[in-house]
């Protein structure tokens, strides 16, 4: 795994932010206090906690959908804000989100159409997209005759098609049943080191954090905080890894991790 | 649509209309033999079964086929009717489509500034609380004295009745898009008008067709109503208008411009089921 000098290489750093939701008013409430959090190049980060615990709100910071109240978001060096406008990361949510009045390829096509790109470059974009996940076939299809796992791949070809230096990924397979998730971890993976880019991961399941992360945060609930951070190197990972002890390691760490916030609730 | 299901809609059709043509003759037959009672009762039927009342279906399609007199020449009844009922078409198509774009504009209005839909949608529920009959001859009116044609007239209040579902339906299927569609849309830094038109109108078409549908029809509503009030020298109005002065006489008339009115209803309705089915159906019932 490349790990660069992350303060040359830096993907995204977060400085005491703070984020309250209608401050002033009797609903306020603090849903991150005082996350620092910085993410090198090519890494894989993924943010695991209790529900509530603010994981979703801290990649929304990142993607500037939302604003810290206090401190900081930089971006590849840039406001959060910029990266944004500049369309320097991709998005996957829960729910694939395709636009099911769009054929896949047009789908795939939506931000480069939104970037101005001529057809027959989006044309060639979006067939390699479907390459790059496999659904080569499924173009013309509309997104509806997909199963689920298919349509979170195309979901994930459209935030890359752009070709992103950061894929941000809010609990992307929570929606799949297990052995498609397992499946799509595999291909996230190889996905990953095709294309080099960052992924910040937003999970709330064990498992898939361990397998899938160089790095796991955990996070605390009321108000949000990082808990810990662990350091996970399972090297090449393939479904064999599951069965592997140092997996088992590995997801102990982190549900350890998790025991521990439990008991300081 | 496929074709099997295109005949079974025509068969369905078909079916009603016998079974409703049976329920009318077998009703009037019974009121002829019990002289308007229900049988072995004293009770009254809630409506007399004479010729005049309720004239012989038969009568009624059979005027549809004879000839009417038309100022100085002499045509088939149904000539007549389409002739009529071509003039309200237009006269509802105009109102229609201004109908569409003055309720999409509100909608769109609504969705941009939320204070416009906190502020126009009470007056847009209560502009259909205003009787028709009473709001028609002042906009007939107003734009006679205008020196517009009654065409103008007439298509206005066509229009008066078609903005409202197009606008109460747009602004909810413009507001149908799930946050994270929008997030989406947001993280793609895209203008608000790219997500206009892009994920918030596409999205919004399952809500529209619906009420181009009900548009459609009360198009047509509004058309014959404005003719009656204004007294239009042409259109299916002026025709109800004549048949019911004449209704004593020939009441079989009377009813064959209601059909004809119904029939132009029936013929609008489907051209904006045809483009619904071109716009968003068509492309779904790719091989699965």
């Amino acid at each position: 795994m490349k790990k660069n000098n992350e303060t040359l290489d830096e993907a995204v750093s977060i400085r005491s932010a703070d984020k309250v939701f209608n401050p002033d008013s009797d609903d306020e409430v603090q849903a991150l206090s005082g996350i620092n959090l910085d993410i090198a190049s090519g890494d894989f980060i993924s943010l695991i906690g209790p529900s509530g615990c603010g994981k979703s709100t801290l990649l929304r910071l990142v993607a500037d959908l939302l604003s810290p109240t206090a401190g900081e978001v930089r971006v590849f060096g840039k406001t959060a804000n910029q990266a944004r406008l500049d369309q320097d990361y991709g998005m996957v949510f829960q729910h694939a989100g395709l636009f099911d009045w769009r054929k896949v390829s047009a789908n795939i096509e939506l931000p480069l159409e939104l970037k101005g790109w001529s057809k027959s470059e989006r044309k060639v974009r979006s067939k390699e997209m479907l390459e790059l996940v496999r659904l080569e076939e499924f173009g013309d299809h509309y997104p509806r005759q997909l199963s689920g796992g298919m349509q979170q791949r195309v979901s994930i070809a459209r935030a890359l098609s752009f070709e992103p230096r950061l894929l941000l990924m809010d609990e992307p397979f929570g929606a799949l049943d297990e052995m498609t998730r397992e499946h799509m971890q595999v291909e996230l993976l190889r996905i990953w080191r095709e294309t080099g880019t960052t992924v910040v991961f937003v999970t709330h399941s064990i498992p898939e954090a361990a397998f899938l992360s160089s790095r796991v945060v955990v996070l605390s609930p009321r108000p949000g905080k990082i808990h810990s951070e662990i350091e996970v190197n399972l090297g090449d990972r393939n479904d064999a890894t599951r069965e592997d002890p140092q997996f088992f390691q590995a997801t102990t760490e982190v549900r350890e991790a998790l025991r521990a916030v439990e008991a300081s609730e | 649509m496929t074709k099997r299901k295109a005949f079974r809609t025509a068969f369905t059709v078909l079916v009603t209309l016998i079974l409703f043509v049976l329920l009318w003759e077998g009703y009037k037959w019974m009121g002829q033999q019990t002289d308007d009672h229900w049988p072995g009762t004293g009770f009254g039927l809630p409506v007399s079964t004479d010729d005049l009342t309720m004239p012989h279906s038969g009568d009624i399609f059979k005027e549809l086929t004879d000839e009417i007199r038309a100022g100085r020449e002499t045509l088939p009844m149904t000539v007549y009717l389409l002739k009529k009922a071509g003039f309200t078409f237009l006269e509802a198509a105009i109102g229609f489509s201004l109908g569409v774009i003055v309720g999409l504009m509100l909608a769109v209005f609504m969705l941009r500034w939320r204070f416009a839909e906190r502020g126009f949608l009470p007056w847009i529920n209560v502009s259909q609380t205003v009787p028709l009959i009473a709001l028609a001859p002042i906009v007939v009116t107003w734009a006679r004295l205008q020196g517009y044609p009654d065409m103008v007239g007439i298509s206005l209040i066509a229009t008066y009745l078609t903005f409202f579902p197009v606008a109460v339906s747009g602004l909810r299927g413009l507001q149908s898009p799930e946050s994270s569609d929008v997030e989406l849309m947001h993280s793609y830094a895209a203008s608000w008008t790219s997500t206009l038109v892009k994920l918030r109108l596409p999205a919004a078409r399952p809500f529209l067709f619906p009420a181009f549908k009900l548009a459609a029809t009360l198009s047509v509503v509004g058309a014959i109503v404005g003719e009656i009030s204004i007294g239009t020298k042409t259109g299916l109005g002026r025709a109800i208008l004549d048949f019911a002065q004449r209704y004593a006489v020939w009441p079989e008339r009377l009813y064959s411009s209601v059909i004809a009115a119904s029939l132009l209803g029936l013929f609008v309705f489907g051209l904006v089921n045809a483009a619904e089915w071109l716009v968003i159906k068509r492309g779904r019932e790719v091989a699965k």
